[in-house]
């Protein structure tokens, strides 16, 4: 089984390249305002504000360590309860066998653990990675996306793409190169 | 002399992001860039190394005996030794998590290496207590929580056990964070590197990073809640590791300062170890564009600020004697400090940890490397004097006089923490040529930040960060 490019190779989409973010950011917008929404923005350090520009809005990722963070207390509340009163109770010094106080710690570790690894997962698996293979990486040039260009993608889902007509809205945007990009 | 005000700047230079790309990563893709120093540095790490193999082998044949703790002294330089690497970790996660949800850029040129020397001292560090129980292996199961043929469980109600899951806890978090912020350092070296092998390898480690925005999001929500875990998390592991002491009734142990005062303590030793690394690994690889002076005057005002808590723990330490009323505590905090056997350690700790950080009150000393790196020795004796002070010499005198005994300790007590040292510098060295010292990406965010999101015009050409920006506003 192959791992490769798919049999078929069809296009991806335009991918346009960009000399600095403060151009990538207008390019965003501005296709984010032409009604483009199967866009995507590579580039090699985080871009404040590109998110909102690409109207691109993800809460998951929060929530799915907060549900991490409620497994970890519970976790850690119920190992020191259940082996400290129910399967092992050892009276130390009079204490009650539920002492809670004394739970406190431990429960907290747990917490902090498993959101952390909740964070740490979630943040490889929803973005899909690893992903040795991507059709981005056939567009001339894409080495620099991790170095000092700013590239922008319009896929072919994109119900308003037409291979004429966005690439010569994506050129009108200041782009220094715009190729498309086989799957 | 008239002193001229340093200029807010955190990258320094004639730059573009292409040029910060190559000051770090050439470091690794070009190994020419490590001489003599280099070599010299880890063959010194190698055969501390070597001793630390030798100890831990002799250690696990012969037993714990051929360390000097005895009765009353069962916790000696084992202890010590991990309270204070503990310590000197917690900086590297104060840098990268607290001054992040501070908002303070000036984190970024510094974080990477921080977080390694994190990640290294709390190896050296959980060494100790494991090595202490004699024959790790047999002390699985009071340690960790698992159903084993006896039925036994581990006694959650000891803060030994806290420690357990605090430190573990605070080295797998440490790990992860370290690791997320160099999925696409690794992305900008395989794109860089010529080397066909290194490039596989690299493609490897960073996961098929492609820098997609929808990423970038994700990571950011993720890095920025790993931040806000991390810091309660090293809150909580220095504050756990003083109740092993604060929860006893040992004179000279039972303090409720502790907490407050042995995480100062651990950020104020970490941020002398930080300096100490960073002086002349800046110095050696020419990377005094990105950590510039306002970085190293900015790390040493922390560590005079925590020094100032650190003494103002021992003023309250001895005024808890005192307020206490109990004999035993007087005796102990004040009379055997100031008079006894140890009394040399009490006074050369004062030196080291309240009188000499002193210096960095003047901005002129704060400016002088050599200075700077002098104090920093000093804090790092100072903060290991400390936990001395506190955990074998306080065991030394009990509430029965009959009990007393002195501690000496032998060859392998030193012989096992020099090796440590050895074994940390080994591994920072080997971080230094074959990982980014620095955050690629998030000091080309800096450099984006300090232009005022206008970045176009390092498009055409270099500019001269210095002259052109003032700061991050």
């Amino acid at each position: 089984m192959s791992h490769g490019a798919p049999k078929e190779r069809g296009t991806f989409g335009l991918v346009a390249e960009f000399s600095s973010a403060e151009a990538l950011l207008e390019a965003a917008e501005k296709a984010g305002e032409a009604g483009y929404r199967e866009t995507d923005a590579y580039t090699p350090f985080p871009v404040h504000g590109l998110s909102d520009a690409m109207r691109f809005h993800d809460i998951r990722m929060p929530w799915l360590i907060f549900c991490g963070g409620l497994c970890g207390a519970f976790t850690g509340f119920t190992l020191q309860w259940y082996t400290a009163t129910i399967d092992y109770p050892l009276s130390v010094g009079g204490k009650p066998f539920n002492s809670l106080p004394s739970f406190f710690p431990v429960t907290f570790e747990c917490t902090i653990l498993f959101s952390a690894l909740t964070a740490f997962i979630c943040t490889f698996a929803l973005n899909g990675l690893p992903k040795p293979y991507h059709p981005v990486f056939n567009t001339p040039g894409f080495q620099r996306a991790t170095v000092d260009r700013f590239f922008f993608a319009i896929e072919k889902s994109d119900p308003m793409y037409d291979s004429e007509a966005t690439r010569k809205f994506l050129e009108g945007l200041g782009a220094l190169a715009v190729s498309e990009v086989e799957n | 002399m008239a002193l001229t005000p340093l200029n807010d700047s955190m990258i320094t230079g004639s730059q573009d992001y292409a040029s910060i790309d190559n000051s770090i990563s050439s470091m690794i893709i070009d190994q020419k860039r490590h001489t003599r120093p280099w070599f010299i540095m880890f063959t010194f790490g190698v055969m501390g190394t070597g001793l630390l193999g030798a100890a831990i082998t002799w250690l696990l044949y012969q037993g714990v005996g051929i360390w000097g703790n005895n009765i009353p002294t069962a916790w000696a330089f084992d202890i010590v030794n991990f309270v204070w690497w503990i310590g000197i970790g917690h900086a590297g996660t104060l840098i990268s998590a607290i001054l992040l949800l501070l908002r303070q850029p000036w984190r970024n040129s510094i974080n990477r290496f921080s977080e390694a020397m994190t990640i290294f001292a709390v190896m050296c560090a959980g060494m100790f207590p494991l090595l202490h129980t004699g024959r790790p292996w047999v002390a699985i199961y009071w340690l960790f929580p698992y159903p084993n043929i006896m039925g036994l469980w581990p006694q959650f109600r000891s803060p030994l056990m806290w420690d357990v899951f605090a430190v573990s806890t605070y080295f797998s978090v440490s790990l992860m964070f370290w690791f997320i912020g160099l999925v696409p350092d690794f992305a900008t070296l395989r794109d860089q590197s010529k080397n066909k092998f290194a490039r596989v390898l690299l493609a490897i480690a960073c996961l098929g990073w492609r820098g997609s925005q929808r990423h970038w999001h994700r990571y950011e929500q993720a890095y920025l809640i790993l931040a806000g875990l991390s810091t309660p998390l090293v809150l909580s592991v220095h504050s756990i590791v003083s109740f092993d002491f604060a929860s006893s009734v040992v004179p000279g142990w039972n303090v409720t300062v502790f907490p407050p005062y042995f995480v100062a303590g651990a950020v104020f030793a970490g941020f002398a170890m930080v300096l100490t690394f960073a002086i002349p690994i800046r110095k050696l690889y020419k990377l005094e564009d990105l950590i510039t002076m306002r970085h190293i005057d900015w790390m040493a005002k922390i560590t005079l600020a925590t020094g100032l808590i650190v003494a103002y723990g021992y003023t309250l330490e001895l005024f808890y004697a005192w307020y206490s009323g109990n004999p035993n505590e007087w005796d102990m905090t004040l009379l055997r400090r100031l008079s006894g056997p140890y009394s040399w350690a009490y006074a050369a700790l004062i030196i080291c940890n309240i009188v000499a950080p002193q210096a960095f009150w003047f901005p002129s000393l704060r400016r002088n490397l050599t200075v700077v790196m002098i104090v920093c020795q000093f804090v790092s004796v100072g903060m290991w004097l400390e936990r001395f002070v506190i955990i074998p010499m306080s065991l030394t005198a009990n509430y029965l006089p009959s009990a007393n005994r002195m501690y000496y300790p032998t060859f392998w007590d030193f012989g096992m923490f020099a090796g440590t040292i050895g074994f940390f510098i080994a591994l920072m060295f080997l971080f230094i040529r074959f990982m980014p010292v620095i955050n690629i990406f998030e000091v080309k965010d800096l450099l984006y930040k300090l232009l005022g999101h206008r970045d176009s015009q390092i498009a055409l050409k270099p500019v001269e960060v210095e002259t052109s920006v003032g700061g991050v506003h």
